[in-house]
């Protein structure tokens, strides 16, 4: 049977996202994440890596990030450096090699998880490079010849913000999940494990309040879920009661983090309130 | 295996509704079912499938359709959404008017059309369609869309014969900014040569990394290296004409506007709308709420940003010749719609205009006023190499 993948205590994975994870890992096939900010994508890949007792990998890309860096790195600053002192041999260029999170997942003992953050941010042709390394899970050091091949093929979580379209041959070999915005219920459960010991009612007008400011067409950036256990935390230092948040959002700026967005909140608010009383 | 045989129909009924499956994803789906990932639980089937087959959240919604009428039977459940969707999008067919008739809807002057168009409003308050009075669709009416009065004011709907004079009522503009872009990567790749500009074609900065490297490998035997300042200074204006007789050339105007905007490579990239014509503003985003003068734009933007048009260039020519001639109901403008495009192409000297239409139909009079004023290319690939080539020809600054 294979390994399974259910959820953490404190990641709570939809139904359909704890399938897709396992359909990655039965087929042994990279699993691509994506979906709105806030909704977990990255510390997917920690929860599977706790809940499989497997260690985890990271490779987080940068809009400069060369396909090869994620596998390794050849520091031939640090060579020329160490060469001007006697006290280190240099040369056994192996000493220099660094590996990269994708690379290091591939050399490890045990089955591991590694996790390529935001492939988007690099170059349109950058996952495409990445094509053969991630189906034969091997990969050559150009500089010594070496032959890094993965023993237990890891389970790679790849996440992308859509900043690109990626190209169909990369999505081809993929399993593929978009996470799409909690449910209020589902909310309420992720709300339980940050803020386990806060009263129920506290809780749930929060998370009208919060689902109401989301669904303001105004907001250029609405809240996420961050923000929600933020803000909670903020009420609940600050004694605020359920009743009170009813047509006020006391510390408005722990949920909406641009000028533009708090001042139309604020209007929408007062015509909010104004229709309350009437 | 013998489910594979009813999961293959399903496979190419994917395929036939757009969701782009390959004999890749359809392997894999085998391996699931081998690997008994699947079992006989079509609840599994369903999210198993989903994971396989969908790659793109943009096919999601077309997939669940998919499977709730294989597996199902089901129709598409119609939301409240589709309704309205329908009331304003499936206008009747066109009234087929004779030449007689059609002499006779004389044409009504600009002031006279915006008086009985409000007198109507007021009157009507239900949906009409047909007739030659109220507003509604398809009818002879000066008022309404998709109707066949030679100069009439159009109320919400696409709008078919490309002069409606006056937009009032309903904005149904398309919000450029979709993800349901396909291919965008053609016209992404084209754009990349926008940023060779900002690098310069002379190497004359040192290259440290690049020196160390190759120093290091030779043992320490100095190798300079030079290289082109990498950082990109190129500053781009993505103008695009939205609503009206764009709509026909919507989802090419969404796979450009996508490259670009993916296109992450530019120093600044500013995405602004204009409907039909450019008076004194234009706006913030495709449902133009937000206005911004061409004189902030100008001090927002130096004279080294270029400037990319993307419009049909189609209007009733006083919308570009006439002071107050502009389409939009609520507004008024001082200036013509020609002496703005003529100040814009002062302010950025490096400009092009990209047209939806194929050229061998530029004969419209406002195409032709326009291509005086602006280079202008055609939308495809080709064309936007060549605009591509336009804005990053050195002008000498005057």
């Amino acid at each position: 049977m294979f390994e399974h993948f259910a959820g953490t205590e404190n990641y709570i994975a939809s139904a359909e996202l704890r399938e897709a994870v396992n359909v990655a890992l039965a087929l042994e096939r990279p699993l691509l994440i994506k979906g709105e900010p806030g909704t977990g994508k990255t510390l997917l890949a920690s929860a599977v890596a706790e809940a499989l007792g497997r260690p985890l990998h990271t490779w987080h890309v940068k809009s400069t990030s060369k396909a090869r860096d994620g596998l390794y790195v050849y520091d031939a600053v640090q060579r020329l450096h160490d060469s001007r002192f006697d006290d280190k041999s240099v040369s056994d260029i192996r000493a220099y090699i660094r590996f990269g999170g994708l690379g290091e997942a591939f050399r490890s003992e045990v089955p591991s998880v590694a996790l390529i953050d935001e492939i988007d941010k690099a170059d349109l042709e950058f996952p495409n490079d990445l094509l053969h390394e991630l189906d034969a899970m091997s990969f050559k050091v150009d500089e010594t010849g070496d032959v890094h091949s993965a023993k237990h093929r890891p389970l790679v979580i790849i996440t992308s913000n859509n900043e690109k379209e990626l190209p169909d041959a990369f999505l081809r070999r993929c399993i593929f999940h978009f996470i799409s915005f909690p449910s209020p219920e589902l909310m309420a459960e992720i709300v339980q494990v940050h803020h386990p010991d806060v009263e129920q009612i506290l809780i749930e007008e929060a998370i009208s309040r919060f689902y109401w400011l989301r669904e303001l067409p105004e907001l250029r950036k609405p809240p996420a879920t961050s923000e929600l256990v933020d803000w909670i935390s903020a009420l609940v230092r600050g004694g605020i009661k359920a009743e009170s948040i009813t047509d006020r959002v006391p510390y408005l700026g722990a949920l909406i983090k641009k000028e533009r967005d708090l001042k139309a909140t604020q209007r929408a608010l007062k015509s909010y309130a104004s229709r309350r009383r009437k | 295996m013998g489910d594979g045989d009813v999961f293959l129909e399903f496979f190419y009924l994917l395929r036939a509704q757009g969701i782009p499956v390959s004999t890749r994803e359809w392997l894999t789906w085998l391996e699931c079912i081998e690997k008994g990932l699947v079992a006989a639980d079509l609840g599994r089937a369903y999210s198993v499938g989903r994971a396989v087959m969908v790659k793109h959240e943009r096919h999601l919604d077309t997939y669940d359709l998919c499977f709730a009428h294989f597996f199902g039977g089901a129709e598409a459940p119609a939301t409240l959404h589709d309704a309205i969707d329908e009331w304003l999008n499936t206008p009747l067919p066109m009234p087929q008017l004779s030449p007689e008739e059609f002499e006779k809807l004389e044409q009504l002057d600009l002031d006279k059309l915006r008086e009985m168009f409000e007198e109507r409003l007021k009157e009507q308050d239900e949906r009409h369609d047909g007739g030659n009075r109220w507003i509604g669709t398809g009818g002879t009416s000066p008022f309404g869309h998709n109707g066949r009065h030679p100069s009439g004011i159009r109320v919400g709907g696409q709008g078919r014969n490309r002069s409606a004079i006056q937009i009032a009522g309903e904005r149904r503009f398309r919000a450029y900014r979709s993800d349901r872009v396909l291919d965008t990567r053609q016209l992404g790749a084209a754009l990349r040569r926008l940023r060779r500009l900002g690098k310069g074609e002379r190497a004359d900065e040192l290259d440290l990394e690049e020196t160390i490297r190759q120093t290091a490998q030779q043992a320490g035997e100095l190798e300079i290296v030079m290289k082109a300042p990498r950082e990109n200074t190129l500053k781009l204006i993505l103008l695009m004409d939205v609503g009206g007789s764009m709509d026909d050339h919507a989802r090419l105007v969404e796979q450009l506007f996508s490259a670009a905007h993916q296109a992450s490579h530019f120093k600044v990239f500013k995405p602004l709308y204009f409907h039909n014509c450019v008076y004194d503003s234009v706006y913030e985003e495709a449902s133009m709420r937000t206005k911004v003068s061409l004189e902030d734009l100008s001090r927002q933007l130096d004279k080294q940003t270029r400037l990319l048009f993307v419009g049909d260039a189609c209007m009733s020519p006083y919308e570009l010749f006439s002071v107050g001639g502009m389409i939009n109901y609520y507004e008024h403008n001082s200036r013509t719609g020609a002496e703005c495009l003529y100040s814009l192409k002062t302010l950025y000297p490096h400009h092009a205009w990209l047209n939806p239409i194929p050229e061998r139909f530029w004969g419209h009079p406002t195409i032709e006023a326009i291509a005086d004023i602006f280079p202008m290319r055609e939308l495809t690939l080709a064309g936007l190499s060549e605009a591509i080539e336009l804005l990053s020809k050195d002008v000498p600054a005057s």
